[in-house]
């Protein structure tokens, strides 16, 4: 039988034509997809394979949890950063450490930093390429670019001179005959909408904001020393701050403050002029192509991020809210609680991992994470040599399958505004309704692959904008005389209980990210990370629950299935990061890989 | 083929770009590369002559945080570097074409560039269970590195993944993974460790390559002696403190909020040959050390397995301030184990005896600290363990 129905409510047709695309490129780590198109090229059955695995938990076991920021920080470098924060702030609970309010102020201004930066990088760098052809562009006008660009900005690099300039360069490139990152793209697609100025318009920001991406970064640099991979602290934050004393240059002082402000105006500039008239013009060109919705319109969750009042982790702190919509009822956000261990839970039945009883799944702090590597009776190829097909009956992904209460749930950007406007909250609703508004589209709009792109931009300029509001909140602070940094009363592990336990959050650029740790003598004794795009590219669960990446791709018209334009924007609309990944470790602390290959 | 023939500078001129400002951009990149600007008519001629040189850039087990710094580096910026410098035609995670059209790719760079490529490889393959851990493309990574690598000019190992093994690696590395050296045979490959490397270190490493087609002077593990053959230490502007035995003793401590020496709060600076005290990171705004953290040692092999990052480093000699990682190896950190620690004591009893002689500063006496480090800084401390 090749078509079945999923509990989660979607038809999946495994008949017709196999399309393989593998590797997805512009995204962090390895992701492969098959796809089974009908005799229409529209996409009937979707499969999302994570196609690697570190293991970093089993290496995190015995080691000093206050080193343990910088081991999960290298889960990944793209959203550097906020698995560093995810892992100080589990330390801290289950330590029961409580930081200053300049450190809470100091982390959420980098984790902000980093949302302006990956979001920026994203939308031109990772995801513009699905809508922008960079080739048209060569066709363009260059003054009517510049009357483009002058009629949706303000921005001052936008005269005909300008766009001639880049035009030229562009020119040039592509006559060179080596196109490097644009080689053998699908330029030319006719799922490409925009006029040659548009593109032209497009293709000079994008070398813009590659310009300006490394700008914004350099607040990670005054407070954690270097990015990507800045330093933190469990307890505070590792830069002191000095404001007019003796050795002041050796620590946060008005000229290192004077430099994160202007970065931040900056950066409220950039994405004020630049990004966000690009967004609204793009999508301008493609409000009919409405697909790629997916769970969205279903199940969200957001754990939420960015306290106010240090320590104090309710949504009445959060500036992003934390909450879960389930069945599209957006007049109810659920309660979440990360150590209910009926809320989350991790499904392996189609993962390459084994349980003792795969029918159930675990919550993270009971986890366990044997790898079992075993291909399907119905694969084609050999993983030894090559993986021609997966059989999706069997396991086939490196992730897990978590889901809430049950639920598949999509998280990220679009997940946070649609909570944010479900509660009501006004920086959430106003400039959804606003972009809606402009668009001249409905709220269901924003359950696509638009939608989610849109989202993306919205919170890069909240997130600009937050900046400057948290800026402000750090001055003021020091204006009250308070400098402190760090809390270093359970610094010392002779202060620590024998046997704790704690979970740390926060919503990475890519949507929710927890850990979980279990602290034994000093020692970690085990670590779970719970990642976004372990949510969103999760494989199915014993029920037959297809999770988002899956979801959002079925039905989407391919014009040809060679050239998987479609299908990339869609997935891209995600910002997928697969080095995340999953979890290693039985509960007896030992590692049992078992592999089979058939 | 056009492609074939066209160099930088031919480039650079269909882009409207002057002689002068190539010229200037010339003398740019020989200051960047540390060459003095003798060298910036060899640099012009060099580009002047060479077409742009083919780079594919794998991704194996990493958190592509080595492509992230790379995209920071101000000079040259990394638009002028893609567009201008090198050809990137495969990189996972800026290129345009995914799928079949990605990999095919890679077959033709392969046969049609044979032995004129740079392979760039972040990251490492894992070769437990026949490499299943890594699998891009359906096929385990090892195999599309060993391939791509057999024709390449050279192999430029990315960051310490690539280099050493890094994180994954890391005890008991359940994957197996390996760097890139222990794979590739044949071919020479380049280290350029760091977690990641510095944005203008990459950056500097390439160009170094493309202008002079050759690779810069490497040290016996294989890393450029222009940018990894002084510890952070030895150039770390903190050190005067370390000598006049001023240390931060707990966070945001007095000494903490004065930038006092970080060897107490486990800094690695006295064992990591980088070169972030000097370049430092994202266009010289900052550097662990200056932003308060001690130095994990990132570019260190097996720096994760080196006990934990907060305990002070009791090992290694850190006399040898012109000494580099050729003379200052293995048998000399044996010999010399404990070295470090007898000499932050040193510091502390000469600091103290100065104290005691009315001529050093107590902790925090505020204006006083700048005339205590003049005599701790001189040669005396250094002199007196080395008798």
């Amino acid at each position: 039988m090749t078509t079945m129905s999923t509990p989660n409510g979607f038809s999946l047709d495994s008949g017709g034509r196999r399309v393989v695309v593998d590797p997805v490129t512009r995204i962090e780590g390895h992701l492969r997809l098959e796809l089974n198109v009908d005799a229409d090229n529209v996409v009937r059955n979707a499969v999302s394979t994570g196609t690697m695995w570190r293991g970093l938990e089993l290496i995190l076991r015995g080691r000093d949890p206050r080193d343990a920021w910088a081991f999960t920080q290298r889960i990944c470098g793209v959203c550097t950063g906020t698995h560093a924060l995810t892992s100080v702030r589990a330390v801290e609970d289950a330590l029961g450490i409580a930081i200053p309010a300049n450190a809470n102020t100091i982390r959420n201004i980098m984790q902000l930093t980093l949302y302006v930066q990956d979001h920026l990088v994203h939308f031109y760098h990772l995801h513009a390429l699905d809508w922008v052809d960079v080739v048209s562009a060569l066709n363009a006008d260059p003054k009517a670019t510049s009357a483009l660009a002058q009629s949706i900005s303000s921005w001052p690099l936008s005269s005909p001179g300008y766009f001639r300039d880049v035009q030229g360069r562009l020119k040039a490139f592509v006559e060179s005959g080596q196109l490097g990152p644009f080689r053998n793209a699908y330029w030319g697609h006719p799922a490409y909408r925009l006029p040659p100025e548009a593109n032209l318009m497009a293709v000079a920001h994008y070398l813009e904001a590659l310009d300006f991406q490394k700008e914004i970064v350099k607040i990670h640099t005054v407070f954690g020393g270097k990015n990507p991979h800045p330093n933190w602290l469990v307890g505070g934050v590792p830069c002191a701050i000095n404001l007019d004393g003796t050795g002041a240059v050796g620590a946060v002082n008005m000229e290192r403050l004077n430099l994160v402000g202007s970065i931040i105006d900056r950066s409220v500039t950039f994405v004020e002029q630049v990004y966000i008239p690009d967004l609204l013009a793009i999508a301008s060109f493609y409000k009919d192509w409405m697909h790629g919705g997916g769970l969205s319109s279903q199940n969200l969750l957001s754990y939420g991020d960015m306290p106010v009042r240090a320590n104090v982790h309710t949504n009445d702190s959060l500036m992003l809210p934390r909450g879960a919509i389930v069945g599209g009822d957006l007049s109810t956000v659920h309660e979440v609680d990360l150590t209910d261990p009926e809320q989350i839970q991790e499904f392996v039945t189609h993962s390459w991992y084994t349980y003792e009883d795969e029918s159930r799944g675990l919550h993270p702090f009971d986890g366990v994470t044997e790898p079992a590597f075993a291909v399907g009776p119905n694969t084609k190829g050999d993983p030894a040599t090559r993986i021609e097909a997966l059989d999706e009956s069997a396991k086939y992904s490196w992730l897990k399958a978590p889901r809430w209460r049950g639920h598949a749930m999509e998280v990220g950007p679009l997940a946070r505004f649609v909570i944010g406007y479900a509660l009501g909250r006004p920086e959430f609703k106003e400039p959804v309704d606003a972009t809606l508004r402009h668009l001249d589209v409905p709220i269901g709009a924003l359950f696509s692959t638009l939608g989610r792109t849109a989202a993306r931009g919205l919170e890069c300029q909240w997130a600009a904008r937050a900046l400057k509001g948290e800026f402000a909140r750090l001055i003021a602070t020091l204006k009250a005389g308070d400098t402190a940094t760090a809390n270093t009363d359970l610094w010392e592990p002779s202060a620590w209980p024998t046997t704790a336990r704690g979970v740390g959050f926060t919503e990475a650029p890519r949507g929710a990210l927890g850990h979980w740790v279990e602290i034994r003598d000093g020692k970690i004794h085990n670590y779970q990370c719970v990642v976004p795009t372990t949510w969103n590219g999760s494989p199915r669960d014993p029920a037959g629950n297809i999770g988002a990446f899956e979801a959002a791709l079925l039905d989407t018209p391919m014009h040809d299935p060679e050239q998987p334009l479609e299908v990339l924007r869609t997935i891209h609309s995600f910002d997928p990061c697969l080095a995340c990944s999953t979890h290693v470790m039985s509960p007896d602390g030992q590692e049992r890989a078992s592999v089979v290959v058939r | 083929m056009a492609s074939r023939t066209e160099t930088f500078y031919d480039v650079m001129r269909r882009q409207g770009i002057s002689r002068r400002s190539f010229l200037k951009f010339c003398g740019l990149t020989s200051a960047a590369l540390g060459l003095g600007p003798a060298w910036a008519p060899k640099v012009a001629e060099a580009l002047e002559t060479q077409p742009r040189i083919p780079v594919i850039w794998l991704h194996g087990l990493e958190c592509t945080c080595c492509t992230e710094s790379f995209i920071r580096s101000a000079h040259p910026l990394v638009k002028d570097v893609v567009l201008s410098m090198i050809s990137l035609d495969y990189d996972d995670t800026i290129m345009a074409a995914a799928g079949h059209q990605a990999e095919a790719i890679l077959d033709e760079v392969r046969e049609t560039h044979r032995g004129e490529y740079i392979l760039a490889v972040e990251g490492n393959p894992p070769l437990k269970d026949g490499g299943v851990y890594c699998l891009p493309g359906g096929r385990p990574f090892k195999d599309t590195l060993t391939t791509m690598a057999a024709d390449a000019k050279a192999v430029i190992a990315w960051g310490s993944c690539a280099s050493w093994g890094c994180v994954q690696a890391a005890h008991p590395n359940p994957t197996q993974a390996t760097p890139v050296h222990e794979v590739v045979t044949g071919t020479p490959v380049i280290k350029v460790p760091g977690c990641p490397p510095i944005a203008e270190v990459m950056t500097g490493v390439l160009s170094y390559m493309v202008t002079f087609g050759t690779l810069p002077e490497l040290d016996r593990h294989g890393r450029p002696k222009m940018f990894y053959s002084q510890r952070i230490h030895d150039k770390c502007y903190r050190r005067p403190h370390f000598d006049a035995g001023q240390f931060v003793e707990r966070w945001d401590d007095e000494g903490a909020r004065k930038g006092y020496c970080l060897y107490k709060m486990g800094c690695k600076g006295p064992t990591t040959y980088n070169a972030c005290s000097t370049v430092r990171w994202n266009d010289g705004v900052s550097f662990p050390i200056q932003s308060g953290h001690g130095c994990l040692g990132c570019s260190e092999k097996d720096f994760w397995d080196k006990g934990p990052f907060y305990e002070r480093l009791t090992t290694l000699d850190p006399l040898f301030v012109e000494a580099d990682a050729d003379t200052v190896g293995g048998t000399a950190a044996l010999v010399a184990g404990g070295a470090i620690a007898a000499h932050a004591g040193v510091s502390i009893a000469r600091r103290t005896a100065q104290r005691r002689n009315g001529n050093g500063t107590g902790n925090g006496t505020g204006t006083g600290t700048g005339k205590g480090q003049g005599p701790g800084h001189s040669d005396t401390g250094d002199s007196a363990t080395r008798g």
